[in-house]
């Protein structure tokens, strides 16, 4: 090499573009920031204390638990099970299912949620006070009388109401991941011999659960808030009812919503956590090897 | 049909097929007896494809009939009436039959291992061990037994394929179909599936191959079916129907795949002498 420096052009010294929206948007942040710090510091209803010992009640924490969760969970089991089989039964080339999954569907896509649960409880409740007979219609044949004022305001109810509401919504995604798995999947099945309903369970249905997963993560946040809608059908076991009727009995009213306020935060990280995991585990086998994916997420978390 | 010892294992006769009107296989008959290969040529839409589908039912035939070992495929028939036979009995009658196709369509969620056990342990009931123990071997057979633990996406595609002919050999086929097996392979990759399935003739296996590698016709085929328009146009052992074409079409169709053949020979030619000549203007490292 007998290039001069001269004649050649060397390291880049120029100007970075400037970014005054950058500057304005810090600003107004930041003086939101302090309007929100102040209100901390200087209202002393806010009640940080009174707030934490809320969230700390044992009738809190059971509502949480044995409302909140466990109504999530009846709803979100029966709303991702039914729904599959709503799916399925969409793409059946049996008429009378197609149309039954339609007609469920619209349904329950058009009633409320609010609605959907006082139905459930306050409606059934007034139809069958204290007794709900199971039998044959129109006949004498009877097999059990069920007590329904027993169970109209129980969580059971109230995730049952949801899950059915859920299964419909639960039905689109279903059916969209079923869609996207190639149709030489399932050939490739049959073509070994597998009979449709193993094709369905063994070959397809895990392949559509990558597609499945994301967007039924979000309904389950969703869901773990719609479980506040529990007072319609006069649920009270349930975190936003015991901590407001904890925060309210003190006059402590904001305290009291702070405190539901930062469990559903709690519980709503913790699920968005586990559906990256999920979406880790129903991804394997495609794209990079599971290996190199979690050196890549490492990676992505040391960068922040 | 009786099932007699010479009866054919395939025997199809006069078998239609249409799409929306749109009539694809006018009339097939073909017989392939136990232990032949046959291979089966055509331009593309010809209907070759759509046969062989029809042969394991992944396709409903429209009229003629197709017995596979003995079996009338798809029907029931009784005293002259056909009943369709419903999903789990033609999924039975599949068992018997395994099929390679173009995309090798692997189960991307199954590592191999995983992949060839699926069938024998889901459909036949073989308990996993068993299963798992005769997977090694297949895999071996294939040049695969260091892979069992990899997943499809980690494979080239003619070990894709491979694997894909190790799955379809786990369930102890008596026919194997092969659609275009190393259609979808780069050129450098065409010769370890072709030797695969070579060896598989050679092992006594039942084939109908559907491809357009001229060097596996002449070589292993016992027979070439040569189809075009949904008819067979032309049939016989290879070195009669491509050595000494009798039919017009047949006659086109081969020298259209050869003038193909030296095109591509030469378009690979011409590339590597490319690269090699990019690798000779590359500034050398000091
Ligand atoms: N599912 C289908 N629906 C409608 N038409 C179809 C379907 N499958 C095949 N066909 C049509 O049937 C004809 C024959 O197709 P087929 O795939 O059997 O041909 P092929 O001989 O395998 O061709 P290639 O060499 O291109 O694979 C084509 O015209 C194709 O468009
Ligand atoms: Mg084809």
């Amino acid at each position: 090499m007998t290039d001069t420096t001269a004649d050649r052009p060397g390291a880049i010294d120029a100007r970075p573009v400037r970014h005054p929206g950058r500057w304005v948007a810090v600003a107004v942040i930041g003086v939101l920031v302090a309007m929100l710090v102040n209100s901390f510091v200087t209202n002393e209803r806010w009640d940080w204390a009174y707030t934490f010992q809320i969230m700390q009640q044992k009738s809190v924490i059971n509502g949480l638990w044995m409302g909140t969760i466990l109504g999530t969970v009846i709803a979100m089991a029966i709303g991702v099970v039914l729904g599959v089989v709503l799916a399925i039964m969409r793409m059946s080339e049996n008429p009378v299912l197609r149309g039954v999954s339609f007609v469920y569907t619209w349904f329950f896509r058009a009633i409320p949620r609010y609605v959907l649960l006082s139905l459930f409880a306050v409606g059934f409740g007034y139809l069958y006070l204290n007794k709900f007979d199971v039998g044959i219609p129109f006949s004498s044949i009877h097999f059990a009388t069920i007590d329904y004022s027993a169970w109209s305001s129980t969580v059971l109810i109230g995730g049952i109401a949801l899950g059915l509401s859920e299964a419909a919504y639960m039905a689109e995604i279903a059916r969209a991941g079923i869609l996207s798995v190639d149709r030489g999947q399932a050939e490739a099945a049959q073509a070994l011999g597998m009979a449709p309903g193993k094709t369905m369970r063994r070959i397809v249905l895990p392949q559509a659960m990558r597609v499945i997963v994301p967007p039924t993560g979000n309904e389950t946040i969703a869901m773990v808030k719609d479980t506040s809608l529990f007072i319609a059908a006069n649920i009270t076991i349930e975190l936003y009812y015991q901590a407001t009727f904890f925060g309210s009995r003190a006059f402590k009213i904001m305290p009291g919503l702070m405190a539901a306020t930062l469990w559903y935060l709690i519980v709503c990280t913790i699920l968005m956590l586990g559906q990256s995991w999920l979406e880790r585990y129903f991804g394997r086998g495609y794209g990079p090897t599971p290996k190199a994916t979690k050196q890549k997420l490492t990676e992505i978390g040391a960068d922040h | 049909m009786p099932a007699t010892s010479d009866a054919p294992l395939v025997h199809a006769v006069n078998v239609t097929k249409s799409f929306h009107g749109n009539e694809v296989l006018k009339g097939i008959d073909l017989d392939v007896r136990t232990g032949e290969v046959v291979v089966l040529l055509g331009p593309s839409g010809s209907g070759k494809t759509t046969f062989l589908r029809c042969i394991n039912q992944l396709e409903t035939i429209d009229g003629g009939r197709i017995w596979v070992d003995g079996d009338l495929m798809g029907y029931d028939d009784r005293g002259g009436t056909l009943h369709r036979l419903t999903d789990k009995r033609i999924a039975a009658q599949r068992r018997d039959i395994g099929m390679c196709f173009q995309r090798f369509n692997l189960f991307p969620h199954k590592t191999v291992l995983e992949n060839v056990v699926e069938a024998p342990v889901q459909v036949k009931g073989v308990d996993r061990r068993t299963a798992e123990a005769r997977a090694h071997e297949l895999l071996e057979q294939v040049g695969l037994q260091d892979k069992p633990a990899a997943y499809p996406s980690q494979l080239s595609g003619g070990q894709q394929q491979r694997v894909a002919i190790a799955r379809a050999l786990a369930m102890e086929p008596k026919l194997m179909l092969f659609d275009e097996p190393t259609s979808a392979l780069d050129p450098e990759l065409v010769g370890e599936v072709l030797k695969v399935m070579r060896d598989l003739a050679q092992k006594g296996m039942t084939m109908i191959v559907v491809t357009h590698e001229m060097g596996f016709a002449r070589e292993v085929a016992d027979r070439v079916v040569f189809m075009d328009g949904g008819v067979v146009v032309e049939e016989g052992p290879p070195g009669q129907v491509i050595g000494n074409p009798q039919h017009g079409r047949t006659r086109a169709f081969l020298s259209r795949m050869r003038q193909e053949e030296q095109a591509h020979a030469q378009a690979v030619t011409e590339a590597v002498s490319a690269g090699v000549a990019a690798l000779d203007d590359a500034p050398k490292e000091p």
